[in-house]
């Protein structure tokens, strides 16, 4: 063909696009926009790309601050939260991940890359103290682990003074945030870290099922380190798997 | 690009050149190789087989379902039927046997030890251990010095609920109280218990400690959970001091951190997580690493 002289007509119009860069660049555009309508837009109108199931609550400011972190530290390379409806990751890791479950992350952070094992469900697998240890220095629980240590999250005091702005903005995006839940981030950050009390009580009647944890007895403030503990031990507790339907969302 | 309209023939390769030309110099418009193309081709073809066979295209209100009307939610669903028709006799068989007769049984054994390993590396290695050998703060389960004992009994409970683990109401619980932190003990009695503490082991007394002090102290404030010997009770999770083997260190500063605070470690309730017949092959598993009583 497009060696041959006698070249085809259709080749010929096609040079019409390699020689036009006008031509070519709304050829692409088209070429991308086809992927995007049939890729993307259904995800915004089908019901059933997102399931509807009980229990999925937006991030407690603590466990938001840590979901900060994880994204920060790049946690997400070596460790996905994604685990597929395939046989050997079910037997593994506990229930397929549903779509519903990671609603609210913004971004979310499924991954692509299994350095590390799936964090899906990792929430109250293990003790804060195994997390502690592990995170200060893997190598101390987990002798052939190849996982970094992040011993500055310990001595990092938490920075919360930006929580409540992006609760604010992830409410534009569609997290059910109330006004309520914004103006009292920051005291609800604190009563999550703080044991039991009035405030504590406050924040689980605005998040269900929050675990409220005493950290702050042998210190002063809150560290990195507690916020991620937080969001770590969250991952995958929501939603009642001894309740949920398996063939009511089989798509 | 002048001479673009003809394509003209490079007289050397015998190839037609695409007819662009830069200072005399042409670019030949090799064509791909065969084997290639027709490989494109066939992805073409073969992904609108794709589209017929699997879940694809969307619509207003759904997608394609697919010809054969297969889903990963259902296919994932009957791989683990299929699995549980390979395992279900030999778990309905351990499901059945009573905790003792599992290990006289060489076939239930077999398979408990298959199972319960299999359980073990993915869900209790990560603080015992993957020889269960233990790490500071997690305890070492191949030796016979148990916390909360060491029969199929009580391992299936401690497995089954865990440790200060408050999410679950029957998990085992007590908790040393933090003598130095809460202003218990003051400072150089920590000091004289804890090298008395020591001396239950045979360690040497390195801080020249009252090691009489320090054995008063223990009588009053220790003895009621490690009991007057120091050999511990069960019943409260309280180690014994006795015997060598040491959770946190036996050297002087780690005895003194605990004693100053106190607590102890956390096992999640695995009941929660797992299923009762995988629970059953995890504690015949833990007892028969050596230790079990
Ligand atoms: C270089 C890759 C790498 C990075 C980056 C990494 N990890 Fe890991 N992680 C691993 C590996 C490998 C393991 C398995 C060995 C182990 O347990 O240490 C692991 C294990 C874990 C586990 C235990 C999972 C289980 O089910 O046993 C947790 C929790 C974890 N990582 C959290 C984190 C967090 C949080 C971060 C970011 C602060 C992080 N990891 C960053 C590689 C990584």
């Amino acid at each position: 063909m497009a060696s041959s002289t006698q070249s085809s007509s259709l080749w010929h119009k096609h040079a019409i696009f390699e020689k036009n860069s006008i031509i070519l660049v709304i050829g692409i555009i088209v070429a991308i926009a086809w992927g995007g309508l049939v890729e993307i837009v259904p995800l915004f109108y089908l019901k059933s790309t997102i399931e509807k199931v009980d229990g999925v609550r937006p991030y407690t400011p603590l466990e938001l601050a840590g979901y900060n972190i994880y994204v920060r530290e790049g946690c997400y390379l070596c460790h996905s939260q994604m685990i597929r409806p395939l046989r050997d990751e079910v037997e593994r890791y506990g229930h397929y991940s549903l779509a519903a479950e990671s609603m609210y992350d913004h971004p979310f952070q499924w991954g692509s890359k299994r350095n590390g094992p799936d964090l899906a469900r990792v929430g109250g697998k293990y003790s804060d103290d195994w997390h502690r240890d592990h995170l200060r220095n893997p190598r101390a629980v987990v002798p052939a682990s190849i996982m970094p240590s992040y011993p500055w999250l310990e001595k990092t005091p938490l920075d919360s003074t930006h929580i409540g702005d992006q609760m604010k903005t992830l409410s534009v995006v569609g997290v059910p945030y109330t006004q309520e839940m914004i103006d009292s981030a920051e005291a609800d950050l604190k009563a999550q870290g703080a044991g039991d009390g009035k405030a504590a009580t406050a924040l689980v009647k605005r998040y269900p099922k929050t675990v409220v944890r005493d950290l702050t007895a042998e210190k002063d403030g809150l560290t990195e380190l507690d916020a991620l503990v937080a969001y770590l031990q969250h991952l995958g507790t929501q939603v009642d798997f001894k309740l949920y339907d398996d063939k009511a969302n089989i798509r | 690009m002048a001479n673009a309209t003809e394509p003209r023939v490079d007289a050397r390769t015998g190839t037609a050149t695409t007819g662009h030309e830069w200072d005399g110099i042409a670019e030949l418009n090799t064509p791909l190789p065969r084997w290639w193309l027709w490989t494109f081709y066939l992805t073409i073809v073969w992904s609108i087989g794709y589209w017929i066979v699997y879940p694809a295209w969307p619509g207003v209100t759904g997608f394609t379902q697919g010809a054969f009307g297969w889903h990963a939610r259902s296919a994932v669903v009957d791989d683990l039927k299929e699995l549980q028709a390979i395992r279900g006799p030999g778990e309905a068989k351990l499901a059945a046997a009573k905790l003792d007769e599992i290990e006289k049984n060489p076939e239930l054994l077999a398979f408990a030890r298959a199972s319960g390993g299999a359980a073990f590396a993915n869900n209790c290695a990560p603080c015992h251990g993957a020889g269960a050998q233990g790490a500071v703060g997690y305890p070492n389960l191949n030796d016979d010095d148990w916390l909360w004992g060491g029969s199929l009994d009580d391992i299936q409970q401690t497995i089954t609920h865990g440790a200060r683990w408050d999410a679950d109401k029957a998990t085992r619980s007590s908790l040393m109280p933090a003598f130095g932190r809460d202003g218990i003990l003051k400072a150089d009695e920590i000091a004289n218990v804890a090298q008395y503490v020591r001396s239950l082991s045979g360690l040497p007394n390195e801080t020249n400690a009252n090691l009489a002090k320090g054995k008063e102290l223990f009588a009053t404030n220790c003895a009621v959970c490690h009991g007057d010997d120091g050999k511990g009770k069960q019943e409260v999770g309280a180690p014994n001091l006795t015997d060598k083997i040491w959770l946190y260190g036996s050297d002087t500063a780690s005895i003194v951190n605990r004693i100053n605070v106190g607590g102890g470690g956390q096992m999640p309730a695995w009941g929660g997580r797992l299923d009762p017949t995988t629970i059953k092959a995890l504690t015949v598993y833990v007892h028969s690493l050596g230790g079990g009583k």
